[in-house]
């Protein structure tokens, strides 16, 4: 009898594990940490002597297999700096650091390039040869007004490539795509051919005055640089066009410890990923997980629902709807990865390329719909999830009471209306739980999304302000194949570590939020259609 | 044909279905309608609602009714009567055609009401539902406000005009003499009320259609006295407007409610008369034993 509550606890215990390794881990980079500076006695095996400034990352030991069979401590550190010193990241024997101090003055730059910087600050130079020093009073105000103007003049120059431009290049793609079709009906001459030029022309016209209005702006993010030395001496500048964000970490009070670390997490969640995505923030992914989940209800719920309909009310028990629900059943077990190569053959390269030939002859070879894209993807996971859905429905269904049902055709309603005013709402919370299970589990399958439509980086959104606003061809960006690039393709295995936790995070919190939502709507409709027979 | 036909004629339908009938254990003489002797009086001026006819009804490979013969007159409170699994709502189920909702089952004979036979193929069962009320044995309130409840019947006939419906609403309401009680929650869940209520909910969900009869299955077994006495006192005031079949297996309430009775046993009509009659002078000594209880 104990065998049964030892295996509740092995299994809470586990979970219990899981969550907290994926929350502290994950939670912890948005946490500013204190920067040391090492005193280094010697050299180390690469040549770096002196004072390194950095975060300790982790602790280790190493065994060394001489004569004595020692034990040797080893303390992997976060230098930053990654194009100065090579890596991020370094270990260094414990033994050779002789010191440790935590100088106030340090400083932590959040780059748009080669990842965080700690540094000494000097000086602020912009192009007129105007100083402040460092030491002098107004230098972090002024810092953080420059950067603050860059980081805006980003936004500007952002907003003209992306939307303005895009909507010329979109523009005139549809042009030359006119133009295409034109010359295929032998109708590209005359009154056509030269309206087509002159818009041409024009479109052509903005995109250059818009092109050099963005030119300026990036030219003008160099005014003015940042001087400064690093924990081993040498001395450099950046630009402040190259930094985001900048604090003191040895300066920070609680309070402004946790101001940093709430910003930390928005900027997370809301900006776009930058260095291959081990840096800036995940909304692309959010933003395409949250858009494929929806589209795979939408897809999922009407033919599931009707499914269950038809084997509960309709069908007559017998051998062939037994054969269909264990089909369906079965169909649950079968790997994702099976149905993304059939959304593959069966959805992209059939029915895609049906498509493409009726409605976009003139894009080809370029595959519009013949490609993987964010429909495809919600089709595949949607086919996925549909047992889920039937059987959640056909529970529900069936667990209408009979005496319900009867009372209805006794009032003189036909078979569809009983269904339809009657069993279905009182069905509701049995299938809404199903969808959203099915919700859940589609939103965290990732391999079959690997080859129907999800990519490690997407250029736009799949919504967004250009007609017809939903581009359902378009590929996407996901938080499970986020966290799997990060994981194993990144260049820096120990710079996306921290991400990879923090986005694991980030999809397991979305997922127990979207089952949290479930019971909630399920316990209200379960108020509201409680029967009397319970 | 009019109940004195039948009177006089009754042997004549005896004989030509004798071979139609399967008896188990009662004697086949036995089993005919109440044709023999003075048995049935038929108020002068009431019309036949419901007649049926040679009619049996099998479930599967199993009979369950076996040709009945029997005319329920308008407006007029009918009770059939009998022990368990004599198929009294057997009977009553087939007068709104609610066992074809059951896989395998048949029948033979027909069941007609005011003279048109409700198997007929031109007439859709809903159709049929429309005419005929029901009230089950256990309330079964839809899970919607007392509002929706009462003008489903409604609603499904496409009858959606607010003011019709609320007309609809405090007149089926006050008959089930239930206005009072629910008139200012109306739009409240129908099943906060008690189970009393509930049934007369139910109650008042069968009339609001204004159907020409109104079967009840048992209605008040599952209820208190206090809430059973006020139902009785409804089928009083009910059957001045519909033809009330109601099934009971309370001898007491059938002699107290009805004015006619039907005793049914192992799923053949065993006597059929004026209440009074039944249960002061009945003709068969099966009835006289189920009535005085020494059987059933």
């Amino acid at each position: 009898m104990w065998l049964t509550s030892a295996g509740l606890a092995i299994g809470l215990a586990m979970i219990v594990c899981i969550l907290s390794v994926i929350f502290t881990n994950g939670i912890r980079i948005f946490w500013p940490p204190a920067v040391a500076v090492f005193e280094l006695e010697g050299e180390s095996s690469d040549g770096f002597s002196g004072s390194a400034a950095g975060v300790l990352a982790k602790k280790q030991f190493k065994m060394v297999h001489d004569s004595e069979n020692r034990k040797i401590e080893e303390w992997q550190i976060f230098l930053g700096n990654r194009e100065v010193y090579g890596t991020s990241y370094k270990f260094f024997e414990r033994s050779s650091i002789k010191d440790i101090r935590y100088p106030r003055d340090i400083l932590r730059l959040e780059r748009r390039e080669y990842g965080d910087a700690l540094v000494f600050p000097v000086s602020l130079k912009s192009t007129n040869k105007e100083r402040v020093l460092f030491g002098a009073s107004g230098f972090e105000e002024t810092f953080r007004r420059l950067v603050q103007e860059t980081n805006e003049r980003w936004k500007e120059v952002h907003r003209i490539e992306k939307r303005e431009i895009g909507l010329i290049n979109h523009k005139i793609e549809k042009l030359r795509l006119r133009e295409k079709s034109l010359r295929r009906r032998g109708l590209f001459a005359g009154e056509q051919k030269r309206a087509l030029e002159e818009e041409l022309g024009r479109l052509q016209n903005d995109y250059q005055v818009l092109a050099d209005k963005a030119r300026y702006l990036r030219g003008a993010q160099d005014n003015v640089c940042l001087s400064y030395r690093l924990s081993t001496g040498q001395e450099m500048e950046l630009s402040i066009g190259k930094i985001v964000d900048f604090y003191f970490p040895n300066r920070l009070g609680m309070a402004e410890k946790w101001q940093f670390f709430f910003k930390r997490l928005g900027r997370f969640l809301t900006e776009e990923p930058r260095e291959a995505n081990t840096e800036g923030g995940v909304f692309p992914a959010i933003f395409g997980t949250f858009v494929m989940t929806v589209l795979m209800s939408l897809a999922v719920t009407p033919f599931g629902v009707l499914a269950a309909i038809y084997l509960r009310e309709y069908a007559r028990e017998g051998f062939l709807v037994r054969t269909v629900r264990v089909a369906v059943n079965n169909l649950a077990g079968v790997p994702s990865i099976v149905f993304g190569v059939f959304g593959v053959g069966f959805f992209v390269y059939f029915v895609g390329g049906t498509i493409d030939h009726l409605f976009f002859k003139d894009a080809l070879p370029t595959p519009t719909f013949g490609t993987g894209g964010i429909m495809w993807a919600s089709l595949t996971l949607a086919l996925l999830t549909i047992p889920v859905v039937i059987v959640a429905a056909e529970e529900a269904i069936a667990s209408v009471p009979r005496g319900m049902r009867e009372g209805s055709f006794a009032c003189g309603a036909s078979k569809w209306q009983t269904i339809q005013r009657i069993v279905l709402p009182a069905a509701a919370p049995g299938i809404l739980t199903g969808v959203i299970l099915a919700m859940a589990r589609g939103a965290s399958e990732v391999a079959p999304l690997m080859i129907v439509g999800v990519v490690k980086l997407a250029p736009n959104l799949p919504i967004d302000g250009i007609f017809p606003f939903i581009h359902l061809e378009r590929k996407f960006m996901h938080l499970g194949f986020h966290i799997y690039d990060l994981g194993f393709q990144s260049p820096d295995s120990d710079a996306a570590k921290p991400m990879v936790f923090a986005t694991a995070l980030l999809l397991i919190t979305l997922v127990v939020v979207m089952n949290l939502g479930a019971i909630l709507i399920r316990e209200h409709l379960r108020k509201k259609y409680a029967t009397g027979a319970f | 044909m009019t109940l004195c036909d039948l009177t006089k004629g009754g042997n004549q339908v005896t004989m030509n279905h004798e071979s139609h009938i399967r008896t188990p254990g009662i004697r086949a003489s036995e089993i005919r309608t109440s044709a023999q002797g003075p048995t049935r009086q038929k108020p002068l001026d009431s019309e036949i609602s419901i007649t049926v006819r040679d009619y049996s009804f099998f479930y599967g490979a199993q009979q369950a009714l076996f040709n009945v013969n029997l005319e329920m007159p308008e407006k007029q409170v009918t009770a059939i009567i009998g022990p368990s699994g004599c198929g009294k709502s057997t009977l009553i189920r087939n007068i709104n055609r609610m066992n074809d909702l059951i896989d395998l089952t048949r029948h033979s004979g027909d069941i007609l009401v005011k003279g048109q036979s409700i198997y007929d193929d031109e007439l859709e069962v809903t159709e049929i539902r429309k005419r005929i009320g029901m009230v089950f044995q256990k309330s079964n309130p839809f899970p919607k406000s007392i509002y929706e409840n009462v003008v489903y019947s409604l609603r499904v006939s496409g009858q959606n005009n607010k003011d019709f419906l609320d007309g609809v609403v405090e007149s089926s309401l006050k008959a089930a003499a239930l206005w009072d009680e629910v008139k200012d929650r109306l739009h409240k869940s129908a099943l906060e009320l008690s189970g009393g209520q509930m049934q007369r909910l139910c109650i008042a969900r069968a009339i609001a259609n204004r159907p020409e009869i109104l079967l009840m299955d048992e209605p008040c077994s599952a209820l208190d006295p206090l809430a059973t006495a006020k139902i009785e006192e409804l089928i009083f005031k009910l059957k001045k407007q519909y033809t009330i079949v109601i099934v009971t297996h309370n001898m007491q309430q059938a002699a107290r409610v009805s004015d006619y009775t039907a005793y049914f046993y192992l799923g053949s009509l065993v006597e059929f008369g004026a209440t009074k009659t039944i249960f002061t002078n009945p003709s068969k000594k099966e009835t006289e034993d189920y009535i005085t209880g020494r059987f059933g």
